[in-house]
């Protein structure tokens, strides 16, 4: 085979090897992530998927800290089973604010996608302190500690505003009342109207859950990452969403 | 002059850790910047030490104590990692594991990504860099370029692993598998990958061999592959140059899809190509024997290199990932079966001839083995990346199954295979301490890659199976908690064959010690010999 005489060119020369391989390992990765960015169907358009607020935020750390994504999957798939089990297939769109994004590869634990509002925040407690006594076959370890780890939100408006850096759409009222927003979430009895109106019905169609997630009087990790548990897949207004068959 | 510079360089860098230190926002972040200190402070005082010492020529000498400090490490950190893949899949048969009194700090969830990140990384990284240091000077015929730069990637790549480690468990993460370190840890290991490509490509430019040989491409691709992954994957934005909180550049789909691109490519490049690269050199050496084949080392060298990076979408079938991108990396995994083979052709026939030594030398059935692993598990792997199959495999345990007979059965095996051939060279000794325990180690590991893979095989379709399965009226038979209850019994298997495997990595450990302690010293001074 003549053409492989040739690669003695190649072989002889160590520059032209490297800028030849690094040519050769390039090409997959653009093909098949740059159109990502966009291609206008990538991301399907719904109404209703908003950005989360800064205590669903703050929980979402905790759960990304904690490893959850090693043993629970965010993303149903379109099959019989799933969509019995877990509800709708998850759209692209559900995770558009995701940074990290938490889909998972793994369900040692079943599916969160749309776990938000399915049980009850007290089962929630419950099961985060000892999952066998609501679920006796888990294999979950425990997290109790989360209820005694106070949370004062000291970061949290540089977080929102990291997260606007990075692309997503927070407002600047949104960030400026980052820590007020944060801990008028898990107060039912306080004023949670500018909350409301910068995350709620009016804005995303969908009003925000407001109320002591933990059932303690401190702001606990646990009422962060309930709080957040308790919104997963509650966002999309499925009305909205027409199917496109080419995507 | 240079040494002021560099003590004036760790200086700052302790001063600037320990003023990091002072400002922390969390916890992980403190301890990583104190590690840091403590590491700047003791390389000043050793450069303080050591600096106006005479420094003799050496350029006619291969570099080999850092690639002796590599062998060390290797056997150190597979040790590690074994032994918390043995805490964690104990972990699953016994939730009660994750103990209460460790605050979370013990739980699953924290052990994981340690466990990954140990023996990929740390394993499976120092085991490369040591052999590409070893390879890329015996093959050049040059000693390894850069006077110290070795060192610094050595000292540097343990730097990032005690980092990342200590992050993972202290709360440090960035979420995404296999790339969990946080910024600042991305941004060290990006300056030691860059070290360590100088030193790769200034020796193959001073190489006194006309042609660069087969080993090599691959470890260059290796490296190349993996600095573009790393730093298109870890791409994000630090919420304070005083804390390890980050916000990700990418969100959602895309993210995923970057994620993946750089996950399964991880796989191809750290922990095939690079292998390879570790097979084309020792498994001739071994077995005494050339190449099978040039040609084909040609061909499956380009083909591997342009299709594994194609193959990232097959762990997002049936997601929110649009469907051309996943049948894309469907076709292209599929097509990855052919390159590989080629590597496992080419490992395979290079023992034409000299087949008879699998029956008198451990060593070479070792590596034998790992390219059967090899073989198998790149035939399965395009087999689960089909979207049929894999819409039964996928989130279940066959995946950890597969991923195992992977890096237990060809990362782990070779890896032991050159420990054994390159620490009696290394240390200038008259052989390994015992063959007999390498059979040892041999049998253990096998048994225990079997019972670990077909352990996970049954789990993984069993709960697949049962996920789907629905009654005659069209419910669902089993709730989810059903399928956590039966997988039981192989949970305990997996740990079993996990911890047969760590008992032979134990092994090899103790016979490498006693090699290096024990046994006689050579006659003919390796070291001695010019690098001509």
């Amino acid at each position: 085979m003549g053409i492989l005489d040739k690669h003695k060119v190649i072989e002889t020369n160590a520059t032209l090897l490297m800028i030849l391989s690094l040519l050769v390992v390039a090409i997959g990765g653009i093909v098949q992530i740059v159109p990502l960015f966009y291609l206008e169907n990538t991301i399907e358009k719904v109404e209703g998927v908003r950005p989360y607020t800064p205590l669903e935020l703050a929980g979402r750390s905790i759960y990304v800290r904690e490893g959850c994504y090693n043993c629970h999957s965010q993303m149903i798939r379109p099959m019989r089973d799933e969509v019995e089990r877990y509800g709708h297939y998850s759209l692209a769109a559900e995770s558009m604010y995701d940074r990290p994004f938490q889909w998972g590869s793994k369900r040692t634990g079943p599916d969160l996608a749309r776990v938000g509002g399915r049980y009850s925040d007290e089962w929630h407690q419950d099961h985060f302190t000892n999952a066998k006594s609501v679920v006796p076959e888990s294999v979950m370890p425990p997290y109790g500690f989360l209820a005694n780890t106070v949370i004062d939100g000291k970061y949290i408006q540089d977080v929102v505003a990291t997260n606007r850096m990075a692309g997503v759409p927070y407002s600047d009222e949104m960030v400026a009342s980052a820590l007020e927003d944060f801990k008028a979430q898990v107060d039912p009895n306080g004023d949670s109207s500018g909350l409301e109106a910068r995350y709620g019905d009016e804005a995303f169609g969908t009003p925000v859950n407001v109320r002591n997630f933990d059932g303690q009087p401190e702001l606990t990790e646990m009422d962060a990452l309930i709080a957040y548990i308790q919104v997963l897949g509650t966002m999309v207004d499925f009305s909205t969403y027409t199917p496109v068959a080419n995507r | 002059m240079w040494d002021y510079l560099k003590l004036a360089g760790l200086g700052i860098v302790a001063v600037c850790a320990a003023i990091a230190a002072n400002y922390a926002h969390d916890l992980a972040y403190q301890i990583n910047a104190i590690t840091v200190m403590l590491a700047a402070g003791i390389a000043f005082l050793w450069v303080v030490r050591t600096a106006g010492d005479p420094k003799p020529n050496l350029q006619h000498e291969y570099f080999d104590s850092v690639v002796r400090a590599g062998a060390i490490a290797t056997a150190f950190w597979g040790a590690v990692g074994f032994l918390v893949g043995v805490i964690i899949a104990l972990q699953l048969a016994f939730p009660q594991l994750n103990f209460e009194f460790l605050q979370g700090y013990g739980n699953f969830g924290r052990l994981r990504p340690l466990h990954t990140s140990a023996v990929i990384f740390a394993f499976g990284g120092n085991a490369l860099i040591m052999s590409s240091f070893y390879i890329v000077q015996r093959t050049s015929a040059a000693r390894l370029f850069g006077g110290s730069l070795g060192w610094f990637v050595f000292w540097g790549w343990q730097l990032v692993i005690v980092l990342a480690a200590s992050g993972y468990v202290l709360g440090a993460t960035q979420g995404k598998e296999y790339a969990e370190p946080v910024w600042y840890v991305d941004i060290l290991l990006t300056a030691v990958w860059v070290g360590f490509l100088i030193a790769f490509m200034g020796t193959l430019f001073k190489r006194k061999e006309p042609h660069i040989y087969v080993a090599n491409w691959f470890l260059l691709s290796m490296i190349l592959t993996v600095a573009m992954l790393h730093l298109v994957n870890n791409a994000a934005i630090p919420v304070s140059i005083f804390g390890s909180a980050q916000v990700q550049l990418y969100a959602g789909v895309q993210d995923a899809m970057v994620q993946w691109w750089y996950g399964h490519n991880a796989v191809g490049f750290f922990l095939t190509a690079g292998f390879l690269g570790m097979m084309y050199y020792f498994v001739p050496k071994q077995a005494e024997r050339p190449v099978f084949s040039y040609k084909l080392s040609i061909i499956h060298f380009w083909a591997l290199i342009f299709l594994y990076i194609w193959a990232g979408p097959h762990h997002l079938h049936y997601t929110a990932l649009p469907d051309w991108a996943s049948t894309l990396g469907m076709v292209f995994s599929v097509i990855l079966w052919m390159p590989s083979w080629g590597g496992m052709i080419n490992g395979l026939m290079t023992l034409s001839g000299a087949w008879d030594k699998l029956r008198t030398d451990p060593i070479i059935r070792m590596m034998v083995v790992s390219i059967g692993f090899y073989g198998m598990s790149t035939f399965e792997g395009p087999m689960m990346s089909i979207k049929a199959v894999n819409s039964l495999s996928h989130y279940t345990d066959w995946t950890i199954g597969h991923v195992h007979s992977g890096a237990l059965g060809w990362n782990g095996m070779i890896t032991f295979g050159v420990l054994y051939y390159l620490v009696p060279r290394l240390w200038n000794r008259e052989g390994l301490y015992s063959l007999k325990l390498v059979s040892w180690h041999f049998w253990l590991a096998t048994i225990g890659i079997v019972l670990y893979a077909s352990s996970m095989w049954v789990t993984g379709i069993m709960e697949g199976l049962m996920w789907r399965e629905v009654d005659a009226n069209g419910f669902l038979v089993n709730a989810f908690a059903d399928t956590v209850a039966a997988k039981f019994p192989m949970y305990v298997v997996r740990a079993t064959g996990g911890l047969l495997f760590l008992t032979g990595a134990l092994i090899m450990c103790w016979n490498l010690w006693m090699t290096v302690r024990a046994q006689p010293v050579k006659a003919t001074q390796n070291s001695a010999v010019p690098a001509e």
